[in-house]
């Protein structure tokens, strides 16, 4: 089976999440082709990181209007490649970006697509696809068996990062033509403060604190142990509502859906709507006074303490056993 | 001028889900249907747009079982002027609701705009509005925030990951997808609940848009229950200890330090 994989790439780099699904990919036994977008020059340096991952052929789809991203662009640049490449599974890891275009792409492509799923195998031209549905609170299996190619985007993390394998591809260039541009990006606003930090959807680690924090400057706390281990900081909807976090920062039905390997919840109570945001991560811990707060029942380690002790302490044990 | 809102009723987010006898479908007994919380967002934005453009004539519309037009009668009810409800069984996936719609609004009236949800909160596909936009050959923009009209375009902004926005300018007719915090929705007065409840919902059927309901992509061949998780570990002592005990457990017996 043909497997094209959309890679994302950014500041030179190729997501982490793409390049996850790459390791996975290479251990199908299918035909591996890479693909990445942008403007003519720039995607050469890309070629080294793709071939640590063996795909069998790497493509780079080069046009000055693929510069900035648009969804009309980057729709048509993608259906026109997997049509020219004979595409019979075309994937990409779940992403604002990917999110945004791939539908179209189905459409152009005259097949369906399973967004967000959290399990896909290939075995020989068998693709099996699990996803969410009703914000995790129940899985389904997709049948494909009308949408030729298979279409699917998967969670960050959900795989998991698979061994690397040297490859030796040479990146082709792809005639490229991406129509006309009509919803393409002019600018894009950093959010103050939240450079180089990874967002909750990819995260690995994510530390979530709720109401019980009772303002923005004790979530302090919070940020601090985040800094320790390398996490990215979440909140419920209540501390997001009372003005602690940006709403970009919640986690749950409302917010982000995140499935980190771990996930610490402070002073979250574990209301079905956040529950549904997180409830997929691998790990989760909680911290709460109540010994009776329901996120204890979805957490694999609970600790019944006030959380503005505990979370320094717990700060200073990760320092002393990282330090080593 | 035609602007359109199209909109999907969801279980409510306290809905417990379980699985159907035929083991592909989840079961509807008990289950309260509300107005997607997304779609909200673009029925009160639809409305806000009609309300500095009198001239505009605002149209809801769904495609679902008939249930369905219990949410289109919450936006007529909310202040959109007409609504149609397109006849499509339960579970039909992304692309033939795409495509229903996408005919649907062809066929009643050419649009200025169309506002529809980021996302639906029981699928969770988060495909239509791309995909539908793309069967009309329309601009689209996603997880807007905000938006400004002027009389052939509009400016927007779009979340991305880190809280970081997109800036856009987009010639109409366009779709938009609205995130949390693009407004705040109005709660229906009761009398305009009443005169909603009279208004007219015109019904179309798959057939006269020259569909069949087998005209889908994917389907679901089985659902499942999330596995449950083993019991929590309660981890005891005073904090000191227990903190020491809970790094020791991360690192050594889950590994995930
Ligand atoms: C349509 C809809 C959508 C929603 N979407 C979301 C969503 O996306 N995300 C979300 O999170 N919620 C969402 N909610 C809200 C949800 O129902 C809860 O209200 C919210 O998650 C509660 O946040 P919380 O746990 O911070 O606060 P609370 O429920 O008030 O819990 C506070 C917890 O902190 C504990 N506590 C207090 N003091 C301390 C202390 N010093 N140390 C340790 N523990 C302490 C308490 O025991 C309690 O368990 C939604 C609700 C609706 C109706």
């Amino acid at each position: 089976m043909k497997t094209v994989i959309y890679c994302e790439h950014h500041n030179g780099k190729i997501k982490k999440s793409s390049l996850e699904l790459l390791s996975n990919a290479a251990t199908w036994g299918t035909e591996v082709h890479a693909l990445a977008l942008g403007a003519p020059g720039t995607l050469d340096g890309l070629a080294a990181e793709l071939n640590e991952y063996g795909p069998h052929a790497i493509h780079f789809a080069e046009h000055a209007g693929l510069a900035h991203y648009s969804s009309d662009g980057f729709a048509k640049v993608v259906a026109d490649a997997a049509k020219s490449l004979g595409a019979e599974i075309l994937l990409a890891s779940v992403s604002t970006q990917t999110k945004d275009f791939l539908p179209r792409v189905a459409v152009k492509l005259d097949t369906g697509m399973a967004s967000d799923c959290t399990a896909l195998t290939v075995a020989g031209s068998n693709v099996q696809a699990t996803r969410p549905m009703y914000s995790g609170k129940c899985f389904a299996s997709v049948d494909f068996s009308k949408a030729k190619p298979v279409m699917a985007t998967i969670r960050p993390n959900a795989l998991g990062m698979k061994a690397k394998k040297a490859g030796s591809a040479t990146a082709t260039k792809l005639a490229t033509d991406p129509g006309t541009i009509r919803a393409g990006v002019k600018e894009v606003v950093a959010k103050a403060g939240a450079q180089n930090k990874v967002d909750l959807t990819e995260a690995e680690r994510i530390v979530s604190g709720g109401r019980s924090l009772k303002s923005s400057e004790n979530f302090k706390i919070l940020e601090d142990l985040a800094t320790t281990i390398s996490a990215t900081v979440g909140a419920s909807r209540a501390a997001v509502d009372a003005g602690f976090r940006p709403h970009s920062d919640q986690v749950g039905q409302t917010g982000k859906v995140v499935s980190p390997s771990l996930y610490m919840a402070f002073g979250i109570s574990g209301a079905i709507q956040h529950l549904a945001g997180m409830r997929s991560s691998k790990l989760i811990v909680a911290v709460n006074t109540d010994q009776n707060a329901p996120i204890f029942q979805k957490a694999d380690y609970g600790v019944v303490a006030d959380l503005f002790e505990a979370a320094p302490k717990i700060n200073e044990e990760f320092k002393k056993l990282l330090q080593h | 001028m035609k602007v359109y809102v199209c909109l999907k009723q969801v279980p409510d987010t306290e809905s417990k889900i379980k699985v159907a006898a035929d083991g592909k479908s989840i079961d509807s007994t008990g289950i309260k249907w509300i107005l997607c919380p997304y779609d909200e967002f673009a029925v009160e934005e639809s409305i806000r747009f009609k309300e500095k453009n009198p001239g505009a004539t605002i149209c809801a519309v769904s495609a679902g079982p008939d249930r369905v037009v219990d949410a289109l009668r919450t936006a007529l009810a909310m202040g959109c002027d007409e609504a149609i409800h397109i006849a499509l069984p339960e579970n039909a996936d992304s692309y033939l609701t795409a495509k229903s719609l996408a005919r649907a609004i062809t066929k009643s009236g050419t649009p200025h705009l169309i506002f529809t949800g980021k996302q639906a909160i029981d699928d969770d596909a988060a495909q239509v509005h791309q995909a539908m936009a793309e069967f009309l050959s329309l601009p689209a923009v996603t997880v807007v925030l905000k938006a400004e009209y002027s009389a052939t375009s509009v400016k927007l902004d779009r979340e991305i990951e880190g809280g970081a926005i997109e800036k856009y300018e987009v010639a109409t007719p366009c779709v938009i997808a609205a995130q949390k915090g693009m407004n705040e929705p109005r709660y229906a007065s009761l009398p305009n609940i009443m005169k909603a409840k009279k208004k007219e919902i015109k019904k179309v059927t798959l057939a006269e848009l020259d569909l069949t309901d087998t005209d889908t992509k994917v389907s679901y061949s089985a659902m499942q229950l999330p596995a449950e998780r083993g019991a929590c570990k309660m981890i005891s002592g005073d904090v000191a200890a227990q903190a020491k005990e809970l790094v020791r457990l991360l690192h050594e017996e889950a590994k995930v330090i």
